[in-house]
């Protein structure tokens, strides 16, 4: 496990590192270093299991060897039952890193008589604590002692002395106590140890129970002041601080495509926004799984890293299911890009669901988370709490720049838009299916509901699920309302048709017109026929006429020559003509 | 852990009748350093063990301030811790044993009255 560089709020208290993650965060550094601290809680709440993560990694990761004093369980148990969460016990206490120390008391076998002390458990204790050079101490659970011993007042105040001892011997010490009624422990043991304390709690509510954690009081220090969640398994406990989130998160503006081509270009061509969160809501069966399922194998593409959570489907019948759409997403599980993540909303608590979330998240260090459904968190009347949640989600993916996709199922009495457990405005881009009946049949139709930061279509889209996967579609939005299916198929028949016959008709047209130039090109041809032949005529009238001319101009030389009257002048004439 | 609850009644009036001779008792004072409540309990213990068990026992002082580890064994929290290590079972008085009839109850030297 990594430890986290725990961020110190106050310098003036030393403090001792736990190790366990998420609580040196929420305490600035750790419990006080040198001071008893109790941890109070009711049974089977971790009390033990924090004690005992306490002193392991402090033997493991900070070289500070530990004792261990059980009142309760033998050393043997402790050995077994912390080696189901990986703490090697019995080779720590081999390498003089941790030693165990079981103290029986038994109260049938004591008399008292007199006065008395606890100074063999003061021996004991420093014997333990000398021997290895401890610098942690864990006493579980000290109150066991009043069980054992009768006298009250003396054992009262031997802790007292003991809590100071403690102090001056400055080791960091947990002390645990079971809760009473009204008080913290049953026993009171918050008198004496008051530099520090924590509970824990063990919660069930609707039948699913939440391990929470609260620093009571810290004295001289800084904390978070909330419950916060914590987890036990099967690498320890772990504290999620996550109540703490602001609205401080930073904004990317790249875009990331949606997996959808059309999808994309209704989001300005580009799909969403690194970061943001997008819910894809809708009735059952309008395909939000799929939209889904596009988103991740589009991130796996392109290389990113994807953690899909599955509330209602296991993994294997999800990808199943996907590879009917033409969605193929084993490949990339192989290659380690997809990781599932499927429980039932019921295993465990919100907050549980929560910090698997974070742990899970902090683990794989995805880019795209996706959460199918949400809506199956709301069992009863949780909406209040599961809004929390989410919102903790949203906050928390955020301030990791995760993309985040959930789904949410609205029922088909509540208004669409009522997304089902009022996270609306948490969320970036809302993507709403639903499905369109018309014509004895049921479409699925697709809009962007909203989505921040970008001029989003306000198209409804036809959604058509195929098997190469999602398609979108235009609908056709007539007088008689939206067309989808095959009522938006025969109305593409009918444009279609009416395009060919448009077409035809420009051809007809054409040919007409070359029809027309042809028989036109004919006319030219014949008036020009007709023309040269006239042409051909008249110049032979003309010729004819000049011959005729000439001919009368001989006939009258002729006919002077015959009469042999001025003939000279003739002659002359005829001479100056030439 | 041996535990018997059986009637002190019944143990003491079977040891006094049959087994007294045989018995060898096995005290065991666990002590931290000579602090008044521990002389007072030395005190107290040998009075009792010899007007009871003249010559029928052994005390044996640990002082855990010397040997510390040795408080593991018999679990002692309290001090002045006697352990009646024989006969079993195993009995713990604590205290500086200044209330003799109590000793007496712890040791089953007395049934209850």
């Amino acid at each position: 496990m990594k430890k986290k560089e725990p961020k110190l709020i106050a310098k003036s208290l030393p403090k001792s590192p736990t190790g366990i993650q998420g609580f040196d965060e929420i305490t600035g550094g750790g419990l006080p270093t040198g001071r008893p601290t109790l941890i109070c809680g009711g049974a089977g709440c971790g009390k033990t299991l924090f004690g005992m993560e306490f002193l392991v990694r402090g033997a493991t990761m900070f070289d500070e060897p530990g004792v261990f004093m059980s009142f309760e369980e033998t050393n043997e148990e402790l050995i077994k039952n912390v080696a189901s969460l990986g703490f090697d016990l019995e080779n720590l206490i081999k390498n003089k890193k941790i030693v165990l120390d079981h103290v029986h008391v038994e109260r049938s076998e004591i008399e008292e008589t007199g006065e008395y002390d606890l100074e063999g458990l003061f021996i004991r204790l420093g014997y333990a604590i000398d021997t290895i050079g401890a610098k942690r101490v864990v006493l579980d659970t000290i109150e066991s002692l009043f069980s054992g011993l009768p006298n009250q007042l003396i054992l009262r105040a031997e802790l007292r002395r003991l809590f100071h001892w403690l102090k001056d011997k400055g080791v960091t010490s947990i002390i645990t106590g079971e809760r009473g009624e009204g008080t913290l422990t049953r026993q009171g043991l918050e008198e004496y140890v008051s530099d520090c304390v924590i509970m824990l709690d063990h919660r069930v509510t609707a039948q699913t129970s939440t391990r929470r954690l609260r620093v009571v009081k810290y004295r001289g220090s800084m904390h978070g002041t909330n419950e916060y969640p914590f987890l036990i398994d099967e690498s320890g406990f772990s504290v999620l601080p996550v109540t703490s989130l602001g609205l401080d998160h930073i904004v990317s503006n790249k875009r990331i495509s949606s997996g959808i081509t059309l999808l994309d270009k209704m989001l300005e061509g580009k799909g969403y926004y690194r970061g943001s969160t997008v819910l894809v809501s809708g009735t059952a069966g309008v395909g939000k799984t799929s939209v889904a399922a596009h988103f991740a194998e589009a991130a796996c593409k392109r290389g990113e890293r994807v953690l899909y959570f599955c509330f209602e489907e296991s993994p294997n019948q999800f990808m199943r299911n996907m590879l009917s759409i033409g969605i193929n997403l084993e490949p990339w599980m192989r290659k380690g890009l997809l990781q599932f993540q499927a429980t039932r909303p019921t295993f465990y608590g919100l907050e549980m669901h929560l910090a698997v979330t974070h742990k899970i998240v902090n683990i794989f260090k995805p880019d795209i988370v996706i959460l199918d459904p949400i809506n199956t968190f709301v069992v009863g009347d949780k909406e209040f709490e599961v809004k929390t949640m989410l919102m903790r989600i949203v906050d928390f993916l955020k301030s990791k720049q995760i993309t985040a996709l959930f789904t949410s199922l609205t029922s088909g009495e509540s208004a669409l838009e009522n997304s089902d457990v009022g996270i609306s405005s948490l969320i970036d881009t809302w993507l709403l299916l639903r499905d369109i009946e018309l014509n004895g049949e049921r479409n699925r139709g697709m809009y962007v509901l909203k989505s921040r930061g970008m001029a989003n279509s306000n198209q409804i889209r036809e959604f058509i699920l195929t098997d190469h996967g999602v398609e979108l579609r235009g609908v056709y939005v007539g007088a008689s309302g939206v067309l989808t299916g095959s009522a938006r198929i025969a109305q593409e028949a009918l444009e279609n048709a009416e395009v060919l016959t448009r077409k035809q008709d420009i051809e007809r047209k054409k040919r007409e017109i070359e029809r027309k130039r042809k028989a036109l090109e004919a006319q030219i041809t014949t008036l020009h026929a007709d023309f040269e032949s006239e042409e051909s005529e008249a110049v032979k009238m003309i010729e004819t006429e000049q011959e005729f001319i000439k001919r009368l101009a001989q006939d009258k030389i002729e006919m002077a020559v015959s009469r042999k009257s001025e003939i000279k002048d003739v002659k002359n004439k005829k001479l100056k003509n030439k | 852990m041996k535990q018997k609850k059986e009637n002190p009644d019944k143990i003491n009036t079977k040891e006094k009748s049959s087994t007294r001779e045989e018995d060898k008792w096995i005290l065991r004072l666990y002590v931290a350093g000579q602090t008044p409540k521990a002389i007072t309990a030395f005190k107290n213990l040998k009075k009792i063990c010899e007007e009871k068990l003249e010559g029928r026992f052994s005390i044996e002082i640990i002082d855990l301030l010397v040997n510390p580890q040795l408080g593991v064994e018999d679990q002692i929290l309290a001090l002045p811790t006697l352990v009646r290590k024989l006969p079993v079972p195993v009995r713990k008085i604590i205290g500086d044993l200044s209330n003799t009839e109590r000793v007496l109850v712890g040791l089953d030297l007395l049934p209850v009255s």
